[in-house]
């Protein structure tokens, strides 16, 4: 009553913009080099914040020449960290928008928006009494989070790790990784410099951890190595004790899984028709809708609409769901028949 | 009869015109950045300052400096949050920074009219159709003759009077204004429209009611309730005169044109662009005129762009002023008393029958009483050289001149 049309928020932000509670933010605190391309960038999240996984990722807002991008990225600190702190490790790409900011021009100080915490690459519970980690590059990035979780926790009991870089330099985490090393006995690392031994393939597997298929295991790399250890696991050995991190979930483009139908918005009065795979947020805007939206991968929050009556499917589980009044984001649900929706 | 000059442009001068003001448009969205993001970011937190600094002196309010210190502070803050952050933000202005809050679909401001009712009647029906008459609803609200075309019907002898009253509640009269009775009349909107729009204006109102005359109020305790509640009202009140004087200096001086149907039939985007720049007026003024009024004093500029950031408008001003010397056209401007009074004599004067359009002004000069800025020649051919063919918010076929039927 005293704020509208603002909130109470809009006000707290102005003492410190870490005390939004309408979104999680985080303020970078250090930024420090790994590689000639990566950074560790070390964030001091809200109060809102309700921690991570190891092997989650992270989606995090930073604007860059004035425009706000969101970008997912591994977690690499240790859950426990006793300062709290989180920190994530991109590695350049040099025709993107947010890295070469991330590792050329941010600052410490500087205030990013943290969307939610997602994914299912984690450590099961409890543990599996032997672990085979096999990464590529900045795949190192999920399994380091997981390997300083597992070193705190004393549990680096039998753990094989097989990581592959182009050369000694560009092995993010190279003096960590080694030092965990030699501080654990249960910890067994390998790295391959590609440069010069060519990349791991899956022949390789029987040279390097004899007892590969007795290991539950987790892989994270470029999507080609994903491809090939999975058919190798398929072929050889059981494909259930296989993880995988698969970055990027696709949204939409997949308009076999699901049905599709009509929207209603119920507000505008405009219907729209969208197939198994086009998200209610493109149909309704293709329809001439003003809809609300902000991130357009089902992390802000901002195009939440109330579902009237019918069911949704969430196009990057392809989980259909939908009770009445049940608060939908229009950017990642596919209609599941007919819709309607309060926006 | 005065002849408009867009009768005068032959239709590869008007394509050649469009070509040029779309290549300004492209060249400012080119290099949009951090420094715009840091002035509008700054612009909110600074009204959010002073919101809690004019509310916190007002809990004084009962010693009459702390009043009007009070006062003073919450007027200023309401007219920066509603004409350079509101207004700006729910055109659009800053939607290409893609935040979730600072966004036209997400926008609220402190006003009477829900952000979906404005952005219909202002965004939608009053930029489109501007100063098209019987098409633009914001040419005298609907209830004032403010062009000699306007049939006179007798209401209008109260004109005077009523503007006075639509003044001091400027919010109330556009919030009521959105609503757009007559479009219920004439069957374009439906009353089932009409009544979720009264709904969500009863209950912005409500709120905006409930915050300004009654919660403050009651946190200045018993003592301290009149003086709180008195100063909200005066805060108010100075906002809305303060943006009624602005946006009536906007179109309704005597220098803009007002256009017929039959003119704007089969408009060509350079017919928009022109149509625009007859039918706006700006106002001369310092930085921080142009801050508190905002940056409609570049009304000329806003209308040709509305989705521009406002700040811009200060920066492409000498080019637009190049164009209008170059294709003979005027560049309608006058310091704000003259403006304003200009618009209170036509509102006198067309509250009696007759009247005729008043003498309009000749094509630009660099250097005339008009106006006139530094120019530098090789900028307008960097522009023709770079001209694409993208441009504001206007459809390819020019403007529909029969009315949409409202959601």
């Amino acid at each position: 009553m005293f704020f509208t049309p603002l909130l109470p928020d809009d006000y707290l932000e102005l003492i410190d913009p870490l005390w939004s509670s309408r979104e999680l933010r985080g303020r970078i605190e250090a930024i420090t080099r790994e590689t000639a391309d990566s950074v560790t960038v070390t964030i001091r999240p809200g109060w809102v914040w309700e921690g991570h996984e190891p092997g989650q990722y992270l989606r995090v807002g930073v604007i860059v020449d004035g425009v706000h991008h969101w970008r997912a990225y591994s977690i690499t600190s240790d859950p426990g960290r006793a300062d709290g702190f989180i920190s994530i490790t991109p590695k350049l790409v040099e025709t993107g928008k947010v890295t070469p900011y991330l590792v050329r021009k941010a600052r410490p100080g500087t205030i990013v928006r943290l969307g939610g915490v997602e994914g299912t690459f984690t450590l099961p519970d409890p543990l599996p009494e032997r672990l085979l980690f096999i990464s590529a590059g900045s795949g190192v990035t999920p399994i380091m989070s997981m390997l300083r979780d597992l070193a705190r926790r004393g549990a680096l009991r039998d753990v094989a790790h097989l990581h592959s870089a182009r050369t000694p330099e560009a092995v993010i985490f190279g003096d960590q990784l080694r030092g965990l090393a030699d501080r654990h006995d249960g910890y067994r690392l390998h790295v391959q410099h590609t440069g010069e031994y060519g990349r791991l393939a899956p022949a390789d597997l029987d040279r390097l951890c004899a007892d590969w298929r007795e290991r539950e295991a987790f892989l994270s790399g470029p999507g080609q190595m994903l491809d090939a250890m999975h058919a190798h696991w398929d072929e050889h050995a059981d494909v259930a004790r296989l993880h995988m991190e698969r970055f990027q979930p696709v949204i939409g483009g997949d308009a076999a899984g699901g049905g599709g139908g009509v929207i209603t918005f119920r507000a505008s009065g405009e219907t729209a028709h969208a197939d198994g795979g086009t998200p209610i947020l493109v149909a309704g805007e293709e329809a001439g809708a003003a809809l609300p939206f902000g991130c357009r991968m089902g992390i802000c929050h901002t195009c939440v609409g109330r579902l009237c009556s019918g069911r949704v499917r969430d196009l990057r589980t392809g989980k259909v769901s939908g009770t009445d009044g049940e608060m939908i984001r229009t950017c990642i649900n596919a209609p599941e028949g007919p819709v309607e929706i309060d926006l | 009869m005065i002849e408009s000059p867009l009768a005068r442009l032959s239709d590869d001068q008007l394509e050649d015109l469009a070509r040029e003001l779309d290549a300004i448009h492209d060249e400012v969205f080119a290099e949009l950045g951090d420094r715009d993001r840091r002035y509008i970011t700054s612009m909110i937190e600074m009204h959010r300052r002073l919101a809690v600094l004019g509310r916190v002196l007002l809990f004084a309010g009962r010693y009459k400096p702390a009043w009007l210190a009070g006062t003073a502070t919450l007027s200023l803050a309401k007219i920066l949050e509603n004409m350079e952050i509101g207004h700006n933000v729910m055109h659009g202005q800053w939607d290409w920074m893609q935040d979730p809050y600072i966004h036209s679909s997400s926008w609220d401001w402190d006003s009477a009219s829900t952000p979906e009712a404005w952005k219909h009647s202002h965004n939608y029906i009053h930029h489109t159709y501007t100063n098209i008459r019987g098409k633009d609803k914001d040419l005298g609200y609907k209830i004032m003759r403010i062009d000699p075309h306007q049939k006179w019907v007798p209401i209008y002898l109260f004109q005077p009077v009523y503007n006075v009253l639509l003044m001091a509640f400027f919010e109330w009269g556009v919030a009521f204004h959105d609503l757009d009775l007559d479009a219920i009349k004439k069957r374009e909107k439906s009353v089932k429209a009409l009544k979720r729009e009264l709904k969500g204006m009863a209950r912005k109102a409500g709120r905006q009611i409930a915050k300004d005359y009654i919660a403050y109020p009651l946190l200045s305790g018993r003592k301290g309730f009149k003086s709180t509640l008195a100063a909200n009202v005066t805060a108010n009140i100075i906002r809305n005169t303060w943006a009624h004087a602005i946006i009536f200096c906007g179109h309704f001086p005597d220098q803009t044109y007002t256009f017929s149907e039959e003119e704007v039939a089969g408009e060509t985007r350079g017919g928009f662009y022109v149509r625009q720049l007859l039918g706006a007026a700006n106002i001369e003024g310092s930085p921080l005129f142009h801050v508190i009024s905002g940056n409609l004093g570049y009304q000329v500029e806003h209308h040709l762009y509305p989705d521009m950031p406002s700040t811009r408008y200060a920066e492409i001003a000498p080019q637009i002023k190049e164009i209008c010397e170059r294709y003979e056209l005027p560049y309608n401007t006058g310091p704000f008393l003259k403006q304003w009074a200009t618009v209170q004599r036509t509102i006198l004067r067309l509250a009696l029958p007759g009247g005729r359009p008043r003498p309009k002004p000749g094509p630009f000069r660099r250097g005339s009483e008009n106006g006139g800025a530094a120019w530098h020649p090789d900028d307008a051919e960097r522009r023709r050289r770079g001209a694409t063919a993208r441009g504001p918010e206007l459809p390819l076929d020019g403007v529909r001149v029969t009315m949409p039927e409202q959601p």
